[in-house]
């Protein structure tokens, strides 16, 4: 009661705070990195600029960039479409499994077939079994509450462990030295790649899922009641949507998208289905979506540059800096950009000079 | 009353991000006074208080206590120098007893309690002032006005000199405000300064000693009681003569549009259940239904219009089976439903205008194309409804919650009237709204009855009821009592009613 520092609640965010507020956030993540590299005894300067090199400074490294980035952005709108309904699907990762789980399936079993009607199949499985993936937690949510963080988090480990049983059984290589993972796929099953980059065709898929989403929400009739029910539920209720209804299509649609990133991944970069191919693509997405407020295009952009981070973190460690503190430094600059985005919304104010907290809820709520 | 100021404050002035609730407001209060705090809703009524009982910090202004000048931090140092306030919502643990209540968060207390004494203390001072306070009951127990009651006893054994009611009639039957009204002379006649915050002028004439008006965050004037009449003192609360009401009229009555029987429904949580509710509503009619908080007021309407299912019984609209049906359903049997909680459930606030205006008709051919919606049109559907019913928008995208209240009601209302509904349920659609938009979304209730709509008016302002309505009904515990034509009803009988007697009861005394 008696503390003296409290945050006051901007009556609308600031547009000055919403662009320095996350400049200064990575230059103090920077700064705080660069202590930890200094007592690590690396030079954070030249870590600093391989790291950004590594990301952004050459044609290999934007590409590498880029090639990260097409995971994050596809899981990152599945992600926020089901957001948007205040439906918290944690299950991104699980869904990228699935869906590279059933595009692989296709193209293990009709490796053969031309690749106008592989690819289309493989685009399906993935989409469906990611979809069913998200359909599962969404049963239970909408017709008896249950919990769907809990039940898309659990099915993540199920559908992890799903594909380890395949890859380290019936479906291992034979030729893979017993590595954990399936055959080479054939040619007709890989997406076209631009260049000699390693950038595949899955850009193309996350920058029209960008684009339906954006005027789907906008424009339809059904996009009007997701954000009418995101935004309060009791209204929709009251104005007639079905809900439950609404629950189990987002879920359907934000699984399915999620597992077209996995699709992508496997018919795109690696050509086969492996043990632990997806380094939590689905769960940074989670922070993509939230930090680009759910907005499309935002997402794309800031997909791209947690893929610079991720790219960058790769070259920093083949420059002798251990992983761990590679991701100590990932994580320093997520926790910076997190905590900084509340300054956004919310001002520090040192009482003696101050109002109370403000915002007639937050008074109210103080009483 | 010659003594000098026992409370008084001087220049306060309170801003909130945005907005000033005070500005340089004088207020005294003298021992041995009923002092009333007029206002209409967003006056500052309600801050200035908050300040003077240690919940907020003036940003400027001073506050004197028998000419000492005071400066409190929180509640609790108000509490100490005498002040002690009953807000709107008790402050009260359900599952305490009434002694436990009253000694709670008290900071004189020895480390063993002694509830016994402290019962008997109570037991006392309740009596003395008449209040009827029973201390060893569970506050869960008990009634609303008892709540109340229980409120002021734990002011009084705190040893406030200075008793502040916000609003206080607004949970309360006649009778019991009357009741209320008696133990607050009590008080003040052994010494005690009472001030009632209000926005009713009735209750100004009836109670207080003297008035102060405040308009917009200002101090208007101070005057006594004999000094004033309603009208002049709803002239300073709004700065303009009251509005013209509405006269009744006689209306064409036409068939049925409404009729439930025998309908039960099953409580849920702390939802009350309700009883074999018969009700039958004809086009061109106006019902009331009144009743306590808590006796299924919201049920009922939630019922209707499909929010609620049914255990057992009929609802049929214009001659149609409407039990248990969706709630989009009953939108397209032609009924409209103003909700009690406006933005929670009545409005997306965060939505501007054009978007809560289609909130139900998005799917008319009006306004669909394919799956798509013409939002052009849906501009155009804005712009009329909104110079049809005059509400007052900064821009058609501005979320609606920086609207005020009167705009946001205008607003629901223009959504819900516009497709010339067959039956308008409304519940509290006055509550908290300015004399002169309540007056107007009177006018609109009426209007649609007098162009042939059934209208379902559940209220907490039997003056509304007694206005608009045909006929009326008390809901008690779940159970539809009365309905009777509303000139054979008086506010006794009414009052009576909701505190449980049945029609025959009351008749025979």
């Amino acid at each position: 009661m008696n503390f003296p520092i409290t945050l006051e609640k901007r009556i609308s965010a600031s547009p000055v705070a919403s662009l320095t507020i996350p400049l200064i956030s990575i230059i103090l993540a920077l700064a705080t990195g660069a202590v930890f590299l200094w007592l690590a005894g690396h030079d954070p300067f030249k870590a600093y600029s391989a790291m950004f090199k590594g990301g952004f400074g050459t044609v290999y490294g934007l590409s590498e960039t880029v090639v990260k980035a097409i995971p994050l952005m596809i899981c990152a709108l599945g992600i926020s479409l089901a957001f948007r309904m205040q439906l918290w699907n944690i299950g991104a990762e699980g869904q990228l499994y699935m869906g590279a789980f059933g595009a692989t399936w296709v193209a293990l079993t009709i490796p053969d077939a031309p690749s106008l009607f592989l690819l289309p199949a493989m685009f399906c499985a993935g989409m469906i079994c990611g979809g069913i993936w998200g359909v599962l937690p969404a049963i239970p949510r909408a017709y008896l509450g249950v919990n769907e963080i809990i039940s898309t988090l659990m099915l993540n480990y199920v559908a992890i462990l799903w594909v380890d049983y395949l890859v380290y059984g019936p479906w291992k290589d034979p030729e893979g030295f017993n590595f954990p993972l399936t055959a080479q796929f054939s040619e007709n099953a890989l997406l076209p790649t631009f260049g000699d980059t390693r950038i595949h065709a899955g850009i193309l898929f996350a920058l029209v899922i960008a684009l339906l989403i954006h005027f789907g929400i906008k424009y339809t009739r059904w996009g009007f009641e997701i954000r009418i029910i995101g935004l309060s539920q009791n209204a929709a209720r009251y104005a007639g949507m079905n809900i439950p209804r609404n629950i189990i299509l987002v879920m359907l649609l934000s699984g399915a998208v999620c597992g077209l990133a996995g699709m992508a991944e496997v018919s795109g970069l690696m050509g086969r289905l492996q043990h632990g191919f997806s380094p939590g693509y689905g769960y940074t997405a989670i922070i993509v979506a939230w930090l680009s407020k759910l907005h499309p295009a935002v997402i794309i952009i800031v997909s791209i540059l947690f893929g610079g981070l991720q790219a960058g973190g790769f070259s920093l460690q083949s420059s002798g800096v251990p992983a761990a503190i590679v991701s100590m430094l990932q994580g320093a600059i997520l926790f910076f950009v997190l905590g900084g985005e509340i300054l956004t919304r919310y001002r520090i104010v040192f009482k003696g000079s101050a109002k109370k907290i403000g915002g007639k809820e937050s008074w109210k709520q103080a009483l | 009353m010659k003594n000098s100021a026992l409370v008084k404050m001087v220049g306060i002035t309170k801003k909130f991000p945005g907005v000033t609730a005070n500005d340089n407001v004088n207020f005294e209060v003298q021992a041995g006074e009923i002092h009333a705090l007029l206002g209409e809703n967003g006056s500052g009524k309600s801050t200035l208080m908050s300040i003077l009982s240690g919940m907020y910090r003036p940003t400027g202004g001073r506050i004197f206590l028998n000419d000492k000048e005071v400066s409190f931090k929180n509640p609790r140092d108000a509490i100490a120098a005498g002040i002690g306030m009953v807000h709107q919502h008790f402050k009260l643990v359900d599952a305490f007893t009434v002694a436990e209540n009253v000694v709670l968060g008290s900071k004189k207390l020895s480390f063993f309690l002694n509830m016994d004494k402290i019962e008997k203390k109570l037991a006392r001072l309740s009596e003395s002032y008449g209040l009827g306070v029973n201390p060893s009951a569970k506050v869960w127990q008990l009634s609303v006005g008892e709540r109340q009651r229980v409120e002021i006893v734990k002011m009084l054994y705190r040893g406030s000199k200075v008793l502040i009611l916000d609003e206080p009639t607004a949970v309360l039957t006649p009778q019991e405000t009357r009741e209320l009204f008696a133990t607050l002379r009590k008080m003040t006649d052994r010494g005690h300064a009472v001030i009632l915050i209000t926005h009713k002028m009735q209750e100004v004439m009836e109670v207080a000693d003297r008035v102060t008006v405040l308009r917009r965050g200002k101090s208007v004037a101070t005057l006594k009681r004999s000094e004033v009449t309603p009208k002049y003192l709803a002239k300073l609360m709004m700065g303009q003569d009251l509005p013209e009401s509405i006269k009744r009229q006689k209306r064409i009555i036409g068939k049925t549009v409404l009729k439930m029987s025998g309908v039960n429904v099953e409580g849920e949580g702390h939802r009350p259940n309700l009883n074999n509710i018969n009700l039958s509503i004809r086009a061109g009619e106006i019902v009331g239904i009144v009743g306590v908080a808590g006796n299924g007021r919201r049920e009922l309407a939630e019922v209707i219009v499909g929010l609620r299912k049914i255990s057992s019984g009929r609802i049929q609209i214009c001659g149609r089976d409407a039990a248990n049906k969706s709630p989009r359903e009953i939108i397209d049997a032609g009924v409209s439903y103003i909700p009690d909680d406006r933005l929670g459930t009545g409005l997306v606030p965060n939505l501007g205008a054009v978007d809560n205006l289609i909130m139900k008709s998005y799917k008319s051919q009006e306004l669909a194309k394919g799956v798509f919606i013409n939002f052009k049109k849906a501009k155009l559907y804005t712009e009329k409804l909104i110079n049809n019913f005059g509400v007052k928008l900064t821009s058609e995208s501005a979320p609606v919650s920086l609207l005020s209240g009167g705009n946001q009601q205008r607003l629901l209302l223009a959504r819900e009237l516009a497709n010339n509904p067959r039956l308008v349920i409304a519940v509290f659609p006055s509550r908290g709204l300015d004399i002169a938009a309540t007056e107007a979304v009177h006018k609109l209730l009426v209007n649609q009855a007098e162009q042939g709509a059934a209208v379902l008016l559940i209220s907490e302002d039997l003056d509304e009821i007694f206005k608009l309505c045909d006929r009326v009904g008390v809901l008690y515990k779940g159970c539809l009592m009365g309905d009777l034509p509303i000139e054979k009803a008086t506010i006794e009988q009414i009052g009576l009613m909701m505190l449980g007697s049945s029609q025959s009861e009351v008749k025979a005394s």
